[in-house]
């Protein structure tokens, strides 16, 4: 359907605006849009399906590890075989597809923290999802996600201002998350060609508030201006935007949208949080050991992290990437070389105030009775404990039981992240 | 803002035309249980919108003339003949739904065909592998019939997917219609899982839910539980015995073969060949299961209970998951090459000792092990209480009472698990008719479209298209990646983006870029499209939206205006008149609830 024969087109938008089409083309070029203060950015990136990360972060130093996965074990680094871990540490290793990561682990922007998750027990998917993104683990009563309590305890912060702009958090998905639901306004978008509002209120009115208020809002209120600069960019067909630095983003939907993430940031419209999420982790058959199904999850997942970082630029210092995924895989190979759902996992953090360089937490050990139920591996750091360092300490936040009630966020527990 | 305030009903109305409403079900069965609850039965709404109410939930929405045809019969004599589908004569469909050519054939047939070709395509990339020289013309002819077939696989999802659409919109038997699309979210296959899924979800949709769709669970359970579909999405047709559990057929007896004695001529020679390549056989075949023999996948396991029957909350374990998953070890799919049903293989099914939910399961069976599972699971009142829960909410309210799920849940548990009983109880409850439940759910994108289709009198058609608009919107068929399905409540579904798209979908239906949508198929809105604009919006929304609109809703009608509609520059002309006032009714909130 031609959706953009009934919306306002981006010529119009500018000649409301009265602004050249030099400009435009600026824009559209990667260039400053608005003069918002430079503040904070964090982006979250949540790898939905439980990414296997005995995998991604390989304990290469590990008897166990070997032993448990014959078929699918990530070989140890050598300089002769193709196909090893690339090592980090002498005992943790880069499964092979994350190669574009390592020169950013070496110029200390990455942390990896590993044996990190939610205490919940729980190996469903949607639950796992849920408490990651609400931040209450075994608690399902929470109506909103933790990086939207975020936004409302910041609140309208003077100094930076930014509570006027409509995108101080973006998600980049067709729907808005749980991680971003809540009472402050947010947006969701699939593409810069088809960006939504999320109207605040009980659900029983949203519909009509959307369609009577929501919908003025957007064309009248006080984010018009920045509604408009979003009509230019993708009426100047994002398509063209040029990364900078000979970055190289996949054409996958994961590349296009932390493309898209950076466009926001460099036409400074005021972006604080970012998210955006990518699917197929859930690898219960024939997941691969260096090459294979995982290998090309990782290889998009991994080219498209860098290639952010690398359009980013100079600008990464003022950034968080932040990932997550709901709960890892089982320690042992499965019957069809995949791996069923387990309990702890590993993230990255990522940036140009990362204590980087470095595999971050305490390794629990794959030997039997060191694994959670004989089978996963355990936990020894708390999921919150890194989210809420990253918004403290990155986002300056405060009031983190606010946050995350009911998790006592002590910055001395911190692992020293950022 | 609630749109039962704008209708000028008073409380007081409602209550005084209540009971007329109610006789009927009140001097249905009296089961001495609903003594035991004491809920009122009174029906809250009145007459008129208590047929509204059950044409947008148990049907896709009211087709012109729908609602007289009801009152004509009687609500709830209609209710029960929806209820039972097999009395309702659907010829018209049925001949409609013959036209799709990659429905009609033998799946399986296809799939054997399917085989073939890969194998043939094994065979020409082997062949060009080693040699430089230019394609001839039966090669490029070879190739060209492969890409074909390619093709013609992909047609078979389309196909699938139009027909759901068309069967949806014509369908004589619309609470059969509504059940499959509760069901086949409830049972939730993905298309794009792999090569020969398409194949497997043409039978799961007409041979697995569709006949089993108002029956008893068991069966659709256990229908769901064997179908190649969902063997293959949730990777159980892979899962076997660990290496350290006995299957039924222990490949190390097959070496006991004894020996047969050499040295007999004639007869004796003949046997002995014959034995040797039994023997021989055998040995393959054992190294063939050792090779299989791979290990357990608890995917299906955990998503049987978490997802199809018990919920997350339902009190299993992860041994419950693990054991489950053993239980069904063995019940596979035959290979495509013998078109793919249903098998059960002895020597890969764990044979040993097994508890479930705190049932044991003895050492040394076969089938009878998952057999007894979904005996189980089906007779559980977790099961119980989490399909009439799932049911409550596509039926009556995103967030239905605790009384209501757990009377459901009782009908449910007293007629072992009866879909019919279950459902019936719930669309003839008070709270189904109350002023609350009315107009509070948000339509699916499948529902909206497949709505408006009715709405419009729009004929079903072959063609992709309808289907292709309800992905767009967001909802495309068999296209949910994760098992959980698409979300079955209207919050998921409210933003402005998605807002921005329904108005534009309204637009483009009422310009006809819709396949069948013409203007001249409503005679109601055909004889007024020289009148006062006033009286053309009073018309649409007579027509659409059953009369019932905001005040906010019928400006925009009457102005044309909408903060979201700009000038058309795209290759659809601004509307104007009539189709603009219907456009803009199709996309206003009031049609986006049902």
């Amino acid at each position: 359907m031609e959706r953009r024969a009934f919306v306002k087109s981006g010529a119009l938008a500018l000649v409301t605006m009265g602004l050249s089409p030099t400009f435009l083309r600026r824009t559209a070029f990667g260039m400053e849009l608005f003069n918002a203060p430079k503040g904070k950015v964090l982006i979250c990136l949540f790898q939905r399906g439980a990414a296997d990360a005995l995998n991604i972060v390989v304990p290469h130093g590990e008897k166990a590890y070997y032993a448990m996965r014959p078929s699918i074990a990530i070989p140890q680094p050598s300089r002769n075989a193709i196909g090893g871990a690339i090592d980090l540490d002498g005992f943790f290793g880069l499964h092979p597809a994350l190669a574009p990561l390592k020169p950013l682990y070496d110029r200390k922007l990455l942390a990896a923290v590993h044996a990190v998750g939610s205490p919940s027990t729980t190996r469903s998917h949607f639950d796992a999802q849920d408490y990651m993104e609400t931040g209450t683990p075994d608690n399902k009563g929470t109506a909103d996600g933790w990086l939207n309590r975020y936004l409302a305890v910041k609140g309208t912060c003077d100094e930076c201002n930014l509570a006027k702009t409509p995108f101080r958090a973006v998600s980049m998905t067709p729907q808005t998350p749980r991680i971003l639901e809540g009472t402050s306004a947010t947006v969701a978008m699939n593409s810069l060609d088809e960006f939504s509002v999320r109207a605040t209120g009980s659900s029983a009115e949203r519909l009509e508030a959307l369609y009577r208020t929501g919908s003025a809002d957007l064309v009248h209120g006080t984010g018009a201006e920045m509604f408009d600069a979003v009509k230019m960019l993708r009426a100047a067909n994002p398509q063209k935007y040029l990364p900078q630095n000979g970055a190289d983003y996949p054409r996958s939907q994961f590349g296009l949208r932390l493309l898209q993430i950076a466009q926001l940031i460099k036409a400074n419209v005021g972006l604080e949080i970012a998210f955006a999420d990518v699917g197929g982790w859930d690898t219960h058959v024939n997941q691969g050991s260096s090459t294979g199904q995982l290998a090309q999850r990782l290889d998009d997942f991994s080219r498209s992290i860098a290639a952010l970082v690398t359009d980013l630029g100079d600008k990464m210092d003022d950034v968080v990437i932040l990932t997550m995924s709901e709960f890892g895989r089982m320690a042992r190979e499965n019957g069809n070389r995949g791996t069923d759902h387990g309990h702890a996992g590993a993230l990255f953090v990522i940036g140009g105030h990362v204590k980087g360089g470095k595999v971050h937490g305490r390794w629990p050990g794959l030997e039997q009775e060191q694994l959670f139920e004989g089978r996963d591996l355990a936990l020894t750091t708390d999921f919150r404990s890194v989210f809420a360092e990253v918004v403290s300490d990155h986002l300056g936040a405060r009031a983190l039981d606010r946050i995350f009630p009911g998790f006592a966020a002590a910055p001395r527990d911190f692992l020293g992240l950022v | 803002m609630r749109i039962a305030k704008f209708f000028g009903i008073s409380l007081a109305v409602l209550v005084s035309i209540a009971p007329i409403g109610a006789s009927a079900q009140r001097s249905g069965a009296k089961t001495p249980l609903k003594t035991v609850i004491a809920r009122s039965d009174v029906r809250e709404l009145p007459a008129d919108q208590q047929i509204i109410q059950a044409l947008s939930r148990l049907s896709f929405g009211a087709k012109p003339g729908d609602i007289l045809k009801v009152r004509a019969i009687g609500l709830d004599n209609w209710i029960d003949q929806q209820l039972h589908p097999e009395k309702i004569n659907d010829d018209a469909l049925n001949s409609f739904v013959a036209n799709y050519s990659a429905l009609n054939q033998d799946q399986n047939d296809l799939l054997r065909q399917y085989a073939e070709q890969q194998r043939e395509r094994r065979e020409v990339k082997r062949e060009r592998a080693d040699t430089t020289k230019p394609l001839t013309a039966d090669e490029i002819a070879q190739m060209r019939q492969l890409q074909q077939q390619a093709n013609s696989r992909r047609q078979v999802v389309t196909q699938l997917q139009s027909s759901r659409v068309a069967r949806a919109v014509a369908s004589e038997r619309q609470l059969q219609e509504v059940m499959t699309d509760f069901w086949e979210n409830h049972f939730n296959i993905y298309a794009a899982k792999g090569a020969p899924e398409p194949y497997y979800i043409v039978d799961f949709d007409q041979n697995v839910i569709r006949p089993n769709a108002l029956g008893k669970f068991r069966d659709l359970l256990e229908a769901v539980a064997k179908s190649p579909a969902m063997l293959f999405y949730l990777d159980n047709a892979r899962s076997m015995a660990d290496s350290t559990q006995p299957t039924l057929r222990d490949p190390n007896q097959l070496q006991r073969v004894r020996p047969v004695p050499f040295g007999r001529g004639g007869f004796g020679a003949i046997m002995r060949t014959a034995n040797e390549m039994q023997r021989q056989q055998q040995q393959q075949q054992q190294q063939q299961q050792q090779r299989q023999r791979q290990g357990l996948n608890e995917n299906y396991g955990r998503e049987l209970l978490e997802l199809h029957t018990l919920g997350v909350d339902g009190g299993y374990t992860q041994q419950d998951v693990i054991n489950v998953a053993r239980a069904f070890t063995g019940w596979t799919i035959k290979p495509p090459a013998q078109g793919g049903g249903f098998v059960f293989r002895p020597q890969v099914h764990d044979a040993g000792e097994k508890v479930v939910l705190g049932h044991k399961l003895r050492a040394g069976r076969g089938m009878e092990d998952a057999e007894d599972v979904l005996d189980i699971l089906a007779k559980s009142p977790a099961t119980a209480h989490f399909i009439s829960f799932k049911l409550a909410r596509r039926f009556v309210s995103d967030s239905p009472s605790k009384a209501l799920v757990d009377h459901a849940a009782r009908v449910y548990l007293r007629t072992d698990g009866d879909i019919r009983e279950v459902v019936r109880s719930i669309i003839t409850s008070p709270e189904f008719f109350s002023q609350q439940a009315f107009r509070s759910k948000v339509k699916s994108p499948f529902e909206v479209v497949v709505s408006a289709m009715r709405a419009l009198n729009a004929p079903p058609d072959t063609s992709p298209r309808t289907a292709q608009v309800i992905a767009y919107l967001g909802q495309p068929i068999f296209g949910h990646q994760a098992p959980n399905g698409w979300p079955e409540t209207g919050e998921s579904w409210m933003n402005t983006g998605a807002i921005l798209n329904r108005i534009n979908f309204g637009m483009a239906a009422a310009a006809g870029r819709l396949p069948g949508v013409d203007i001249r198929d409503l005679p109601a809105l055909d004889t007024i499209r020289s009148a006062p604009r006033e009286k053309q919006v009073d018309a649409v929304v007579a027509a659409i939206l059953n009369g019932m609109v905001s005040p906010d809703t019928r400006a925009v009608l009457l102005s044309g205006e909408h903060p979201m509609l700009g000038a058309g520059s795209g290759n659809i002309p601004p509307l104007s008149g009539l189709p603009q006032i219907l456009g803009l009714a199709l996309g206003s909130p009031e049609f986006q609830r049902h």
